[in-house]
């Protein structure tokens, strides 16, 4: 639990069961319609169905207070916890006014104000992730939404009291991120995860947002495709259709959820703890490491290449002029083994004499 | 400066042709002119984007930059496929840039002082962070922390890498950690924004510095100008999201040409020192920097 493993990246494929493309789109496109749903309860919703004494606090003692972002105090279960989450709206009237949960900087300072008001009164977190993405718009960027966001995902890999993040529903890129670095991290099962809306990623990489659902597919954004990843730990069952259906029934189930993760990490060393969350998320990453190969490129030493080598000489001379230092290869003056672009046949003939 | 180029170098531009359009003035400029003026328009001056090692090469004494990880490569954990696959987009990436991500880190130094850097390069996959620009940008924070020796770190990015989907995401808060870390146990960290630097780059690490620097008119931001243009419906104020707009609403400690960066950065460094460690009581080791520090106090 706080010291998650991530499973072997290769191994992820396997647990995609082959069912045909279209299918697989449909299905995960109805997730993504499921964590968007506006009858979804939210994060004062959902402590109203697990929490009692429940009081919101308010600004960021800067600017403003920011209806996006809510937080304070909540007692769930035997737990006195400090709460924080996105809150979106019902109806459109409420929706505007919490600028459909997408918080502006000041949000994002209220919650940075409140994670330090819990370490220091030693109360546990508990975030609630359900938002679209942070604000993107002209006042957002005056007031520093980037580094709003990033010293809060700072303070928090830091911070000196347990954590638990649950998504809820749309955890939106750095906008969820933001409140959303835990010791733990729970997720309801029709929420998604993932580092952009997938019509951006379509509009980007597709070039055009038509192709939403194939870019929901890819990202593997529902939450239990990103719990095989490593980056959520546990997926708690939705009642009925979905969250929406049973506020009361899905509060219970979180509630539930949120109080056996408090119970096991209340009692851990602080300095453990917080070492376990900088390891957790220092482990993050797809990568190997390739030996430099500084004979490799020789392999693809057919005519081709050696005709480009030519014809690349040809505009070193044609452009630049001798002895500037401008092609990587003059810049920086490596070792003989890696020869310029120019001697096409030096290069054949190490190889020969190395084989 | 031992950089390898593990690919066939990339075919600049600048190489083929003769000239070069300056977006700033429209003026074409002689490319031999532009490359001896450390690609700053001699007409306008306006600032283009940087290769890495052209990076490295202007900020770094000569000779001094010894590359770290040169190695690390990106695997595919999602098996994500767009209109390429991804790994075919990397393979692609390399060869055309030269490189075999958008970050190379190493130690060097600046004026003779002993530096961690972590530069990127905006031609690779947009200088977008996947796992290796993440875990680049950390180990470089790692070795200024066991080193205790000041820390840089240069950006240009549009963000987090989305064929890496949230393991992209992941890596904003694995390079928030580092840098904390470092704020943590007073080892000074430098952050130098280049045109340009956005998204999940700029809304981590990058936004962090006991110093932030930036080069005349980047783009630095959040989000994407037209989606703050498309939001608001509003027009957006005059150079919006550029490094003079950021400083005047205080997010920048300063705005340095080009040309003057590497002087300022060495004149900061001369304060922006890791503090002293606390003596230790039977360790020689403490001491030892202690008096070493109170002597470079002296002088």
């Amino acid at each position: 639990m706080a010291e998650t493993l991530l499973p072997p990246v290769d191994d992820v494929d396997e647990s995609v069961p082959a069912i045909d493309e279209e299918a697989l789109r449909e299905a995960v496109w109805a997730r993504v319609q499921l964590a968007r749903n506006v009858q979804r309860p939210h994060t004062l919703e959902l402590l109203e169905g697990m929490a009692s004494d429940v009081t919101e606090l308010h600004g960021d003692r800067a600017f403003g207070d920011d209806h996006a972002l809510v937080g304070g105090f909540a007692t769930i279960g035997e737990y006195r916890v400090v709460f924080m989450g996105h809150q979106k709206g019902a109806e459109v009237e409420e929706n505007i006014r919490r600028n459909f949960g997408m918080p502006r900087p000041e949000g994002y300072r209220k919650a940075g104000r409140l994670l330090k008001l819990a370490e220091r009164l030693g109360l546990p977190v508990v975030t609630f992730v359900d938002t679209p993405g942070a604000a993107p718009d002209a006042p957002s960027e005056e007031r520093g939404q980037a580094e709003a966001i990033a010293r809060n995902i700072a303070v928090m890999t830091s911070l000196r009291t347990p954590i638990v993040t649950v998504i809820t529903g749309e955890g939106g890129s750095g906008g969820a991120l933001a409140i959303a670095v835990g010791d733990v991290v729970l997720a309801l099962e029709n929420a998604i995860y993932s580092v952009i809306s997938p019509e951006g990623c379509a509009s980007i990489l597709w070039r055009t947002s038509d192709m939403a659902k194939q870019a929901a597919v890819a990202m593997r954004l529902t939450a239990r495709e990103q719990q095989a990843l490593g980056v959520i730990d546990t997926v708690i069952a939705e009642p009925g259709e979905g969250a929406h259906d049973d506020h009361e029934e899905t509060a219970r189930r979180l509630g539930e959820a949120i109080e056996a993760q408090l119970e096991a990490l209340v009692h851990h060393d602080l300095d453990d703890l917080v070492r376990a969350r900088y390891r957790r998320y220092r482990d993050y990453g797809a990568f190997t490491t390739k030996e430099m190969p500084v004979r490799e490129r020789r392999e693809r030493q057919n005519w081709v290449d050696r005709l480009r080598a030519l014809l690349d000489s040809g505009q070193r001379v044609v452009g630049v002029g001798e002895g500037e230092p401008l092609a990587p290869a003059a810049a920086d003056d490596i070792d003989e083994e890696r020869d310029t672009e120019v001697d096409g046949h030096a290069h054949l003939g190490h190889e020969e004499n190395d084989e | 400066m031992p950089i390898q180029w593990p690919f066939r170098p990339r075919p600049d531009s600048s190489r083929s042709d003769l000239w070069t359009k300056c977006p700033g003035c429209d003026e074409m400029v002689y490319n031999k002119q532009l490359e001896g003026n450390q690609r700053v328009c001699p007409k306008c001056g306006h600032h283009f984007r940087l290769r890495v090692d052209l990076r490295l090469g202007l900020l770094l004494d000569p000779d001094t930059f010894e590359e770290r990880d040169a190695g690390l490569e990106s695997l595919d954990p999602l098996g994500f496929v767009d209109l390429k696959a991804y790994p075919d987009r990397v393979a692609e990436q390399q060869k055309k840039t030269g490189v075999r991500d958008a970050a190379v880190w190493g130690l060097g130094e600046i004026e003779g002082q002993r530096v961690s850097i972590c530069a990127m390069d905006f031609a690779y996959m947009g200088g977008s962070m996947g796992s290796v620009v993440g875990e680049k940008i950390t180990r470089a924070a790692e070795a200024a922390l066991e080193q205790r020796i000041p820390y840089i770190a240069v950006s240009t990015s549009g963000g987090a890498r989305m064929q890496e989907g949230t393991l992209a995401l992941m890596q904003l808060v694995k390079t928030c950690a580092a840098v904390e870390q470092l704020a943590l146990e007073g080892v000074p960290y430098v952050s130098i924004l280049s045109d340009p630097t956005t998204g999940g780059v700029f809304a981590s690490f990058a936004a962090l510095g006991d110093v932030n620097i930036a080069e005349p008119n980047a783009l630095i931001g959040f989000a994407g100008a037209r989606v703050a243009a498309g939001t608001t419906g509003d027009e957006l104020p005059d150079g919006f999201q550029r490094s003079e707009f950021l400083y005047h609403h205080g997010f920048l400690d300063l705005v340095v040409p080009r040309a003057e960066l590497r002087e300022e950065v060495a004149r900061l460094l001369r304060y922006l020192q890791p503090r002293p460690l606390p003596l230790q009581h039977n360790g020689e080791q403490g001491q030892e920097r202690a008096g070493a520090d109170a002597e470079a106090i002296r002088g």
